[in-house]
């Protein structure tokens, strides 16, 4: 399969974040066919027909989404973009701001009218984007300038504008009932579902929240029409799609093929296989909450359903590849101080459930595992997963019950031999203390 | 009674000191008014504001806490509890360059412990201690959406990519 440059079109471009290089390749003129031509039922239907999934993690259809959204609600409807990209082994939305940021803001206004939202809309991300907030300003200013965003764009009477606001630095803003707290401006601890945010969410109106390469499809897809979009894929798997790849590769970055591109092909054929020639020992195929592949399932495509089926995920499509030299317990050890360390707090299983999983782990790379370390450790997910108002815990069980799963003779020679396997190597020095939570 | 450990939220130095008051400079208040304006409640404007602060001071005191609760109508319970939620908000002075380097696995795998290691050593500081000159500060952090480029250090607001010891001893020499 060849990469693709559908998504990434304008990257490369000079000035490619400027609104005369994006109006001179056609830009905007899908959001003035969408506002002029279409009714909003009819954006959400053609939605739907392309059968776009959201490109956050979960993988929920985009259009049904949409259609959630009551009609006539007492407060008004709000569309939230998530940029607070965070997730390990991620880095494509910062690619799309960073070098695009129009194709996104025409994304939103498209998406904004599907959904009848109200005249603000925002760009929610994350704090350490610093660069692509000003950047995302710019454009944003650049598009106010042209009159893509104000009142009554395209002379419909469509009002509509949007604000970047910040993070601050929490993973947990980016599962969106977090994220919709935060932009309340509070701390961003998920909410109780239902009720749904698509009924209530941002300020107690309904809220759609959208990932940044969702909303960058959208465009795309009023251009082209939806059966276009499912030329790429296969069904219910369907559009271009960018992959992020990261770790023991020779080429990491971020890549665009059609939905599904095989993962082995992606890793040998377009990385450039494993640094140093060394042998692939595991892959992380959907960002850090992922479960561990092996080298032996990875001949797999990168979609939702196949790899849901294979019992990990596409999730956010990040890639990290993990050679034969690196010692399992220190990789997921590190997976596991980052999901202790972002957990909010809120739920109990979750936030006791994660520090134990990462200190049983240390203190097997320590030296100072004991044999009921290991039925431990594969015993706890049982107690996290599920048992929590958001999707954090069972991430942090992602990575930590298949690399114990898969990996369980080089756990127990930890705890026997208290040292790494040979030829394995542990990154980090233990004695300087670990950060504190 | 007895000397609490300094990151104790009951320590002396956590609470506002009514003999000192803080403000916005001119040019700061004008952001902080056209930020109120972007948002539907005054509430929803705490992150921008605090970032706002962050901005002016380099940290958010006590004493500016207690001041933006009163600017926003909140109580500075509420604030406080909102600036200790998130990482970027410093609840005590950095220094001049804060060194934030990523060692989650994809920049771990590529070497950043290393850095990381250095650093602390160069500078003989403990992770989120400040160089006695008041020039550096090390933190380690967690993903920064930099993987493809990694390992990444984020100096301020900066992120500086690929990088390797002896391309952050060279920045460090720049710095200084």
């Amino acid at each position: 399969m060849q990469p693709i440059k559908i998504l990434t079109a304008n990257i490369d471009k000079p000035n490619s974040t400027s609104v005369d290089t994006y109006v001179a390749s056609g830009g905007y003129e899908d959001a003035r066919k969408a506002l002029t031509t279409m009714t909003p039922d009819q954006v959400v239907q053609l939605v739907k027909d392309s059968e776009l999934r959201g490109r956050g993690g979960a993988g929920f259809p985009t259009g049904a989404k949409w259609g959630f959204v009551p009609k006539n609600a007492p407060r008004p409807t709000y569309l939230l973009c998530n940029a607070d990209e965070s997730e390990p082994g991620t880095f494509k939305d910062r690619v799309l701001i960073e070098k695009d940021p129009h194709l996104l803001i025409e994304g939103m206004i498209i998406a904004g009218y599907a959904i009848s939202s109200n005249p603000m809309a925002y760009i929610y991300i994350r704090g350490e984007f610093h660069y692509g907030a000003t950047v995302l300003e710019k454009a944003l200013q650049e598009a106010r300038a042209r009159g893509f965003l104000g009142k009554g764009i395209f002379g419909s009477n469509f009002d509509f504008d949007i604000t970047v606001a910040r993070g601050a630095g929490a993973y947990i803003c980016g599962e969106e009932t977090g994220l919709i707290e935060s932009i309340e401006g509070h701390r961003g601890q998920p909410r109780v579902k239902p009720p749904f945010p698509a009924v209530v969410g941002a300020f107690g109106g309904p809220t759609v929240v959208q990932n940044v390469e969702t909303l960058s499809c959208v465009p795309l897809i009023v251009k082209n029409g939806a059966d276009w979009f499912k030329s790429f894929g296969s069904p219910k798997n369907t559009g271009p799609k960018l992959y992020c790849v990261s770790g023991a590769v020779k080429k990491p970055g971020v890549y665009e093929f059609p939905m599904g591109v095989n993962l082995k092909e992606l890793i040998y054929e377009h990385c450039g296989g494993v640094t140093g020639d060394r042998k692939l020992k595991a892959v992380i195929p959907g960002g850090g909450s992922a479960p561990m592949l092996l080298p032996e399932e990875i001949d797999i495509p990168l979609n939702f359903d196949a790899l849901m089926k294979a019992g990990s995920m596409l999730g956010s499509a990040g890639i990290i590849v993990i050679d034969e030299s690196m010692c399992i317990v220190d990789a997921a050890w590190r997976l596991a101080k980052f999901f202790a360390h972002e957990s909010c707090g809120q739920c109990t299983p979750c936030r006791e459930g994660t520090n134990w999983i990462e200190t049983v782990m240390d203190r097997i790379e320590r030296g100072g595992g004991i044999p009921a370390d290991i039925d431990l450790l594969k015993d706890m997910p049982e107690n996290i997963a599920g048992r929590s108002l958001c999707a954090l815990g069972d991430a942090a069980c992602g990575p930590a019950l298949s690399s114990i799963n898969k990996f369980t003779d080089e756990f127990r020679y930890h705890i026997e031999h208290k040292s790494c396997l040979p030829g394995t190597k542990r990154y980090r020095r233990l004695d300087r203390p670990s950060h504190a939570h | 009674m007895a000397e609490l450990h300094p990151d104790n939220p009951y320590a002396k130095d956590r609470f506002a000191d009514p003999a000192k008051s803080v403000e916005f400079p001119p040019e700061a208040k004008k952001k902080f008014d056209y930020i109120l304006t972007r948002y539907p409640s005054k509430e929803a404007a705490l992150l921008p504001t605090l970032h706002l602060v962050q901005e002016t001071w380099g940290w958010i005191s006590p004493e500016a806490v207690h001041y933006v609760s009163s600017l926003l109508d909140l109580s500075p319970a509420n604030v406080f509890g909102v600036v200790s939620f998130y990482n970027m908000y410093n609840q005590k002075p950095v220094g001049k360059y804060h060194l934030q380097v990523c060692t989650n696995l994809s920049c771990m795998i590529r070497n950043a412990y290393d850095i990381y290691d250095d650093l602390c050593d160069k500078l003989k500081i403990e992770p989120g201690q400040t160089t006695p000159d008041g020039l550096f500060t090390v933190t380690e952090v967690e993903c920064l959406g930099s993987c493809g480029t990694a390992p990444v250090v984020q100096v301020n607001n900066d992120y500086h990519e690929e990088m390797d010891v002896q391309k952050m001893e060279s920045l460090l020499e720049k710095l200084k």
